[in-house]
């Protein structure tokens, strides 16, 4: 074999391979695809890593497979929309309850069993029986106690449109979990003091991504304060070590629309083809081994809605909050708030 | 005049290189079409908002302020390499050019990770102009190894010193080159992505991202896409026009020379020191970084997945899957479209051939939603499909494919092919026995080159992976976003491993070795 030609036939080698696997690739995806055929389809808008602890452990005690495909919970919201009564999803879970909601008014969610829907408090699932509360969050301030001191707080989150707050405050516009924030204040304010609301933040607020880039610059102290949820925080604290982290949490009380707590569900979709085992996941996800197991997990931050679980020893007590009494009907599907999110041009 | 360009080309070709110039117009056309469901009245409100001003600014700020620092630092860098007898030429030359098998949102990871004050805008100029600037490096480096050495030595023999020489002269004949680069260099930071997305800087892409994440209708994001896709064609018609105009004749005919290289004396050290700092800015930091991250303990809050072996595996698995398949659809689509543009003349391989060089213009976020869009109204068996990924993978690098795969078909002579025809072969007979072989190592780095850029792409993969997939890119992206960077770090480790190496494997078997 002489060397010239040796050198071409080893150059062909990447052809080849890409011609295999043209080839190749779709048989193997026929295959793979026959043999998951039963696997529960889960849209997931909650953490990943919460989602890979909740369906190992449903798996390992039921011998059900789940597959995840996760983003954010309005736009799986949208792609179920879309998606329609041909959807590959057998459950929706999401950390915010408007995303629900929306479903359950497009008539796209089937009944929750009963048993699982008498394992939370009734307030906290839909009224209309068709998804079932799972765990809750709440929203807070966090602060750097280097560049304010707790006592100069506001009373109120709507206070942080006030002049004296310029560049002092941080937020993430484009998180999911803030749209139910404008749904609260909405709720309880009306249509115009919200926009003059959102337009006096977007003039005073710095700008971030996410709840977890929020956290992380009040904590290098770039900005005195922000608005999360406190999971964020309880995370960031876990990942560095209360030593190396500056960023502390304060709640807002007496029942204001910064001190919301937001409704984390599940339902099933009443297209799924799989329902017996939707129904057994979300039992699951209400059980008491279960929420126990999320609460001591060090993963999740999140308040078990389960009668008689304890959140984790992080987190201030339930019953020492003072959310604003604002029904999850009333919180709505969070449409409205999106609306004016743009129209104050913080989108 | 030869064999090729007096027959009408092959139907079946034509028919298969239409396919391709079909694939890119399709994801334009469904967002041009989304965004005319917004109504004009809206569209204007959407539009002509101060938001959309913030990231005109933002983003042409950016371009502005990394043109600089990357003509500055690139031309430098060439001249040096280029034309001084400056030590270590040969590494030099090679570590200016790696920064590019580095994919920015890796780089970007590694910055964010050092000091989440490395955001925003200065953090954006810092991570832009270390992966984007052999963009510029290599046109000036080959446009300094090819000018005539006589017009610089003529203006020296007429009394300019060195730096007037080099700014009345060299500059002047580079202008085509630098042009040409920058507007690459404003087109990758306009189409950027994940970048951004981790460094927290606000850009058309990101934005589209945010608007499509918080919103339950797709007309806004494609509005947005629109004037994303335009900003990106101006940019391309630019540089098509730059290339255009890229020659500086020389009338004489003789064998050209290599300018002598400048004796450099004691500034030796600080050229020295200045190439050093370089390497170490837009390799050593990254992936020193991304070492200093594997070693790292990560707790579980918030690592998506315990980082280990049959995870990695597993994510290196499906990245290669479907990176093989998509470079698989690339090729088929280029191979056809390289043959006719080297093969035959005429105003319809021309025309597909530009409408297939569009897709460098088309941003992978706008292409991504567009198909899953079009996909789960007309085409709902393709949708959420590891074929529609390696499909739009095929689109958003064609391009690229397209280049080496003309290029490869370039370099065979035509003697041997004409023979064939004349012997009596037919073209297919005749490509499967003659051309394909001998076009072979180019068309193998050219696959080579389509999959390291697939391995590394971000945004389509975490808007289209299946259900279940998780690839390298979409671990360290879901990792960095919630700061879990040691968890990232294994994949991100990983990656930049796979696109050196293949880089390291390609410039050994297929990089001119052309300094001294």
């Amino acid at each position: 074999m002489s060397p010239s030609f040796r050198r071409n036939h080893y150059a062909q080698l990447p052809v080849l391979a890409a011609l295999a696997a043209l080839l190749g690739v779709p048989a193997v995806m026929n295959t793979a695809q026959a043999a998951d055929a039963p696997a529960l389809i889960l849209y997931s808008a909650q953490h990943e890593q919460v989602i890979d602890m909740l369906t190992d452990a449903f798996t390992k005690e039921t011998g059900i497979k789940v597959k995840a495909h996760e983003g954010e919970g309005p736009d799986i919201a949208n792609q179920l929309v879309q998606e329609g009564a041909s959807s590959p999803a057998d459950i929706f879970m999401t950390e915010n309850s408007p995303e629900l909601v929306l479903l359950d008014e497009k008539g796209l969610l089937a009944p929750v069993d009963a048993g699982t829907l008498a394992a939370v408090p009734r307030e906290d699932s839909a009224p209309s029986g068709d998804w079932v509360g799972v765990l809750a969050r709440e929203n807070v301030l966090t602060f750097n106690p280097a560049l304010i001191k707790e006592d100069a707080l506001p009373v109120s989150m709507l206070d942080l449109v006030k002049p004296e707050w310029k560049g002092k405050i941080a937020i993430a516009p484009s998180d999911s979990d803030f749209l139910p924030l404008v749904s609260a204040v909405l709720a309880e304010k009306g249509h115009d003091a919200t926009l003059a609301w959102l337009k006096g933040l977007k003039a005073n607020a710095q700008i971030f991504d996410d709840d977890e880039g929020v956290v992380a610059a009040v904590d290098r102290g770039s900005v005195a304060t922000g608005i999360i949820n406190s999971y964020y925080w309880a995370r960031l604290l876990t990942e560095q070590g209360a030593a190396k982290t500056h960023a502390k949490v304060y709640h807002f009380t007496n029942g204001d629309a910064g001190a919301l707590v937001n409704i984390s569900g599940a339902g099933i979709l009443a297209s799924s083809k799989n329902k017996e085992a939707a129904q057994r996941f979300l039992a699951f996800l209400v059980a008491k081994p279960t929420q126990t197991m999320l609460a001591q997990s060090d993963v999740d931050f999140e308040y078990p809605l389960a009668a008689g679980v304890a959140v984790n020893s992080l987190m201030k007590p339930r019953a020492d909050l003072q959310p604003p009494a604002i029904s999850l009907t009333k919180l709505g599907d969070d449409q409205p708030a999106a609306k004016l999110l743009r129209e104050a041009g913080l989108i | 005049m030869s064999w090729t360009s007096t027959r009408r080309p092959p139907a079946a070709l034509v028919a298969a290189a239409a396919v391709a110039g079909l694939l890119v117009l399709i994801p334009i056309a469904w967002t041009a079409g989304l965004a005319a469901g917004v109504g004009p009245a809206d569209a204007a409100s959407l539009l002509f908002r101060p938001l959309v001003g913030e990231l005109l600014l933002n983003t042409l700020g950016l371009i502005a302020a990394t043109a600089v620092v990357t003509t500055i630092v690139a031309t430098a860098a060439a001249w040096f390499v280029e034309r001084t007898d400056l030590p270590g030429r040969r590494l030099w030359a090679v570590l200016a050019v790696v920064p590019l098998a580095i994919p920015s949102f890796i780089a970007s990871f590694a910055w964010v990770s050092m000091s989440p004050a490395l955001q925003d805008f200065g953090g954006a100029l810092l991570v832009v102009s270390c992966s984007y600037f052999p963009l510029i490096y290599l046109p000036v480096a080959a446009a300094l190894r090819g000018m005539d050495p006589a017009l610089e030595e003529t203006a020296r023999g007429l009394g300019l010193g060195p730096w007037r020489s080099f700014a009345r002269v060299v500059l002047p004949q580079l202008r085509p080159a630098l042009l040409g680069g920058i507007l690459l260099v404003a087109l990758n930071t306009l189409t950027e992505f994940g970048a951004f997305a981790l460094l927290r800087f606000r850009t058309f892409t990101t934005e589209i991202f945010a608007i499509y994440r918080t919103s339950y209708d797709s007309s806004e994001a494609a509005l947005f896409g629109m004037v994303l896709i335009l900003l990106c064609l101006l940019c391309l018609a630019g540089e098509q026009w730059a290339r255009g105009n890229a020659r500086y004749g020389r009338v004489a005919r003789g064998a050209a020379r290599r300018t002598p290289p400048v004796a450099l004396g004691w500034f030796r050290l600080p050229v020295l020191a200045g190439f050093a700092v370089l390497a170490l800015v837009t390799l050593g930091a990254p992936l020193g970084m991304i070492l200093y991250w594997c070693t790292q303990h990560n707790s579980a809050a918030t690592s998506v997945a315990a980082v280990n072996l049959p995870a990695l595996a597993s994510a290196t698995w499906s990245s290669v899957r479907l990176a093989l398949g998509g470079t698989a659809i690339a090729m088929a689509l280029a191979l056809p479209l390289g043959f006719l543009a080297t093969r035959y003349d005429g105003r319809l391989i021309a025309l597909l051939e530009r409408t297939a060089y569009l897709a460098q213009g088309l941003p992978g976020i706008v292409v991504a939603l567009s198909m899953v869009s079009l996909t789960i109204t007309l085409l709902r068996p393709l949708y959420q499909s590891a074929a529609l990924l390696m499909i739009v993978y095929a689109i958003l690098f064609l391009p690229l494919a397209l280049v080496s795969v003309r290029a490869a078909f370039g370099q065979v002579q035509r003697g041997l092919e004409e023979a064939s025809r004349a012997a009596g072969l037919g073209w297919f007979a005749t490509s499967l026995r003659i051309l394909l072989p001998l076009a072979a190592p180019g068309l193998g780095a050219a696959a080579a080159m389509v999959f390291v850029s697939v391995v590394t792409e971000l945004t389509a993969t975490l808007l289209m992976a299946p259900i279940g997939t998780r690839t390298l890119a979409v671990q360290v992206w879901a990792n960095t976003t919630t700061l879990a960077f040691a968890a990232a770090a294994p994949y991100a480790a990983l990656m930049a491993a796979l696109s050196l190496l293949s880089a390291w494997v390609l410039a050994r078997r297929f990089g001119a070795a052309h300094l001294p």
